[in-house]
């Protein structure tokens, strides 16, 4: 073998094994096993296992690459113990995607062994647009409101072994709204008072279907700020499931579908959302479809209006806003992964709620943390989700806030489950919910009458 | 490879989930932060002195190699199982067992996180001083295991100047205490320093009682900016011959300054040779003084411009330069990251001798380092698909070790020889020196089991 620094500098081995997604060699041979990955990354911390970090991830994929590693289910399972909370982005010196490729990873093992059988039913067919989620949730709906729900929770806590998935995923549902807001919100919502914006709406199918109040209040406090809201009928899911579960097939197609949707919109200031996991997925079209020379273009197009709904407010919303509480109302921040870690967002947020009198903002440790939620983590991994869930709960619990606000859909659904199972002292709102108990005065001085629309009135669900 | 029948006794001792032997799992411990790779037969993650000790009397009985690990951040190939056996993770072995205020001492795991160990002291108003860069990642079994250092070496020392006391299990299993709680100890021969810096050669550590220090209430940053490095170097000089002894005298060359200023606007000048970064700490009253002495010697040695951060948020632009070199390499192309030290006055020579050593290999050579205490950083920035430059920068980096060694240096100031400079052992030390190390290393691991083949090339297979 030569002297002992020939050892530790041999030319790389290179690329053997080739297989469709998997991440490029060029990039993977870019770590440079520093460690600085492994104090942040949350599943590392919880098992103390290398398997089990960012570092020993990339590892596995580049042992892949390099044919030392067979393309094993057991690689897979270990790539899907990863919260795609992306916390490893933000850390890594040599800027290598560590979240893209643990993604990309997933999906060449896919197509070396196949999607799941309940990937290809969950993300091809049900999970693919709110409508098509609607049918899903019905049976819920009915079990919810016919006191069924009270008759058979007892019954669920008793079920043992696998199935007790089934009672986690039943009490992870919050009270379903009556209708979801893609069924009754219009077209065209107009602004109050001047037009000011013309923006696309992307209306997320857990927001429209599991938390329709929330989004009618962001259509709500939308209008009210003088944007003209536009919602497309017709909208399919962003992408984000698919993403995260390996089917870059169905990303791609849905990609498609929702840039031709919007593209008949006509010239729009923004498309907004208020889902951070969409926010994410539908900034990455541009970089998703640049090798469709049909839509690269457009979806380069697409992906530069779009806003998270934080960055949207901080840009429009007047330089003052007023909750009326005395004294004021303690609130903390959580930044969902797929805002803070995954698209740097991180101050938007903070001068947003800086601008609110009658509130006071006391930082959590570790605001952009994952609370375990990470998409459909909590029920693949609910042991790990839960370990995470409750450092949050401690991080939360440490600033008496009783407001924790945050814009994604699973943490909404996270952090209330818990706080409805263990009845902690605080509420968890969507930042609109706030805003729309907000009374907003324009930088022209002519007050906006706050408390506006069916936001208000609907109360907080928990 | 390991036996089966062993695996299946480790996995009754320790339990099967804390034996990992499938190639996934393996595959995660093939490595350090160095580019050398192998692979491990078996996994093995104890949480007590016992199951260290069950595991190494398995391993002494059956000749296995034994390769101890914490967060594997090294670099010099310490954590790289080159020979296969037994890869002994002690991350999980993280508890902080005592910290004690009247006593100013911690007594630690191994697996405890340097940044974890700041943290708890912190609370008290007290301090570790060893601060490795890789702070945040690092265990201090491994900070012990390399006598790790730091940027602040020069005002306290190192790893070994903090070890009051160990306790170690040896090769054959069985658990040896060193030293104890006091600063001063002179009972018997200082087996503690013995096993500081050994690499896991001799023992793993598995209890270790650290020397803490009460926390200064100030720091300040000076930023001090040359057309000549060797007009750093004398700065530095002329600062502590004024009376001040700074915590940190980071240096970065022109090729540094270069490097960081294409990935952001930093402030500093592209045409400059060095800037030197120098912090003091302190009471906040005496700290006004030293800051002032501080930009006088700069200034007296020819700086062509001095810069003093008033308060946190501009000493934290100022050290953003600092910690943007290492991205700013990066973008450069795959680095090589070399460790000398030279007694401080012979750093310019030795800055030029890597100067022209780029030249000669047609290789970039960036240096920086903490250069009060002799200690530089130079990097080979290469392309390790390229062959032929591969071997240009191994000729390359052998040169500057033997440069240093001529300089009456040392061949690694605190990353540890390991595998990385194994081979070039035998011109750094005195033959009889080393000789005693051999003979040191048989009589604590007869059969060479522990990390077998670092240190000294011939313990290898």
């Amino acid at each position: 073998m030569g002297s002992s620094l020939e050892r530790l500098t041999q030319p790389l081995t290179g690329q053997r094994v080739h297989i469709p997604h998997l991440p490029d060699y060029s990039v993977l041979r870019h770590c440079v096993r520093c460690a600085r990955c492994l104090p942040v990354c949350p599943t590392y911390q919880e098992t103390l296992r290398e398997v089990q970090s960012p570092r020993g991830r990339l590892a596995l994929l580049k042992a892949v690459a390099e044919g030392m590693l067979p393309p094993t289910p057991a690689v897979e399972e270990h790539l899907y113990h990863c919260l795609d909370c992306r916390m490893c982005n933000t850390v890594c010196p040599a800027h290598v995607p560590i979240g893209e490729c643990i993604l990309a990873g997933r999906a060449a093992l896919a197509h070396q062994h196949g999607l799941a059988w309940w990937r290809r039913l969950v993300f091809r067919h049900v999970l693919i647009s709110a409508e098509r989620l609607g049918p899903a949730l019905w049976p819920l709906r009915l079990y919810q409101r016919s006191g069924l729900a009270r008759l058979v929770r007892p019954m669920l806590r008793a079920l043992p072994g696998p199935l007790a998935r089934l009672r986690r995923m039943e009490a992870l549902l919050p009270p379903l709204p009556s209708h979801p807001l893609h069924a009754t919100l219009p077209t065209v919502t107009p602004a109050q008072g001047i037009r000011r914006y013309r923006v696309g709406f992307f209306l997320g199918c857990m927001m429209s279907q599991l938390f329709a109040a929330e989004s009618r209040a962001t259509v709500d406090v939308l209008s009210a700020a003088g944007c003209e809201v536009i919602t497309p009928p017709g909208q399919v899911c962003c992408g984000s499931p698919q993403d995260d579960q390996g089917d870059r097939v169905q990303l791609r197609r849905l990609a498609r579908a929702n840039i031709a949707l919007f593209e008949h919109l006509g010239t729009l200031d923004a498309i907004v959302t208020d889902c951070a996991a969409c926010s994410h997925t539908l900034k990455e079209y541009a970089t998703l479809l640049e090798d469709e020379p049909a839509f690269a273009t457009r979806a380069a197009a697409f992906s530069a209006l779009v806003r998270d709904v934080y960055e949207w407010y901080d840009a429009i919303l007047p330089p003052t806003l007023d909750y009326d509480s005395t004294p004021p109302l303690r609130v903390t921040i959580h930044d969902a992964c797929h805002l803070a870690n995954a698209q740097g967002i991180c101050a938007p947020q903070r001068r947003l709620l800086g601008r609110i009198r009658g509130i006071e903002v006391v930082e959590m440790e570790a605001p952009s943390a994952c609370c375990g939620s990470a998409g459909i983590y909590n029920i693949t991994h609910p042991d790990m989700a839960d370990r995470r869930l409750a450092r949050k709960l401690d991080d939360i619990l440490s600033t008496s806030a009783a407001v924790v606000v945050t814009n994604g859909p699973g943490c909404l659904l996270q952090l209330r489950a818990a706080v409805r199972e263990r009845q902690l002292p605080f509420q968890v709102w969507h930042i609109s919910q706030l805003l729309a108990r907000c009374q907003h005065t324009h930088a022209d001085g002519i007050p906006v009458p706050g408390r506006c629309g069916r936001a208000a009135a609907e109360e907080v669900r928990l | 490879m390991i036996d089966a029948r062993i695996i299946a006794e480790l996995k009754a001792t320790l339990g099967a989930e804390r034996v990992l032997d499938t190639l996934v799992d393996r595959v995660a411990y093939a490595y350090d932060a160095t580019w050398g790779e192998a692979l491990p037969d078996v996994v093995v993650l104890p949480l007590s002195t016992a199951e260290v000790s069950a595991t190494l009397r398995i391993a002494h009985r059956e000749r296995i190699p034994v390769v101890p690990r914490g967060a594997a951040s090294g670099l010099s190939g310490g954590a790289i199982p080159i020979n296969g056996g037994i890869c002994l993770c002690l991350a999980r072995m993280n508890r902080i067992l005592e910290i004690n205020p009247d006593e100013l001492i911690a007594v630690v795991q191994p697996g405890v996180v340097n940044m974890d160990l700041q943290k708890a002291t912190a609370r008290y108003g007290l301090f570790f001083p060893p601060d490795p860069a890789s702070w945040d990642m690092s265990t201090l079994g491994g900070n012990v295991a390399e006598n790790a250092g730091g940027p602040r070496c020069l005002k306290y020392g190192v790893t070994k100047d903090y070890v009051l006391g160990l306790e170690v299990v040896l090769a054959d299993g069985s658990v040896m205490r060193t030293g104890g709680r006091t600063i001063k100890n002179v009972t018997g021969y200082d087996l503690t320093a013995l096993f500081v810096g050994s690499e896991g050669t001799l023992g793993v550590v598995t209890e270790i009682v650290l020397k803490l220090l009460p926390k200064p209430a100030a720091r300040r940053t000076v930023l001090a900016i040359f057309d000549r490095i060797g007009d750093a170097c004398a700065a530095v000089n002329r600062v502590i011959t004024s009376g001040v002894l700074p915590l940190t005298t980071e240096l970065m060359d022109g090729d540094c300054i270069r490097a960081v200023q294409s990935q952001r606007d930093h402030g500093l000048p592209a045409d400059a040779d060095a800037v030197l970064l120098i912090d003091v700490e302190g009471w906040p009253e005496a700290l006004e003084r030293e800051v002032a002495l501080v930009r006088a010697a700069c200034e007296a040695a020819g700086a062509r411009e001095v810069r003093c951060a008033r308060d946190e948020a501009e000493a934290e632009e100022l050290w953003a330069a600092r910690r943007a070199i290492s991205p700013a390499l990066a973008a450069l192309g795959d680095k090589l990251g070399e460790d000398i030290a030279v007694p401080r006055s012979r750093i310019p020579e030795m800055v030029e001798r890597i100067r022209a050593i780029g030249r000669r290999y047609d290789l970039r050579t960036p240096v920086f380092g903490h250069i009060g205490d002799g200690n530089l950083h130079p990097y080979l920035i290469c392309d390790r698909r390229d062959a032929e430059m591969m071997a240009r920068v191994r000729q390359a980096a052998e040169e500057i070790f033997l440069a240093a060694i001529e300089l009456g240096g040392t061949l690694s100031g605190e990353h540890g020889i390991g595998l990385a400079k194994r081979d070039y052992v035998g011109r750094a030390l005195d033959p009889l020196a080393r000789a005693h190390m051999l003979r040191l290393k048989r009589l604590f691991d007869p059969h060479n089991i522990l990390n077998p083949g670092k240190i000294f090339a011939e313990m290898d297979g």
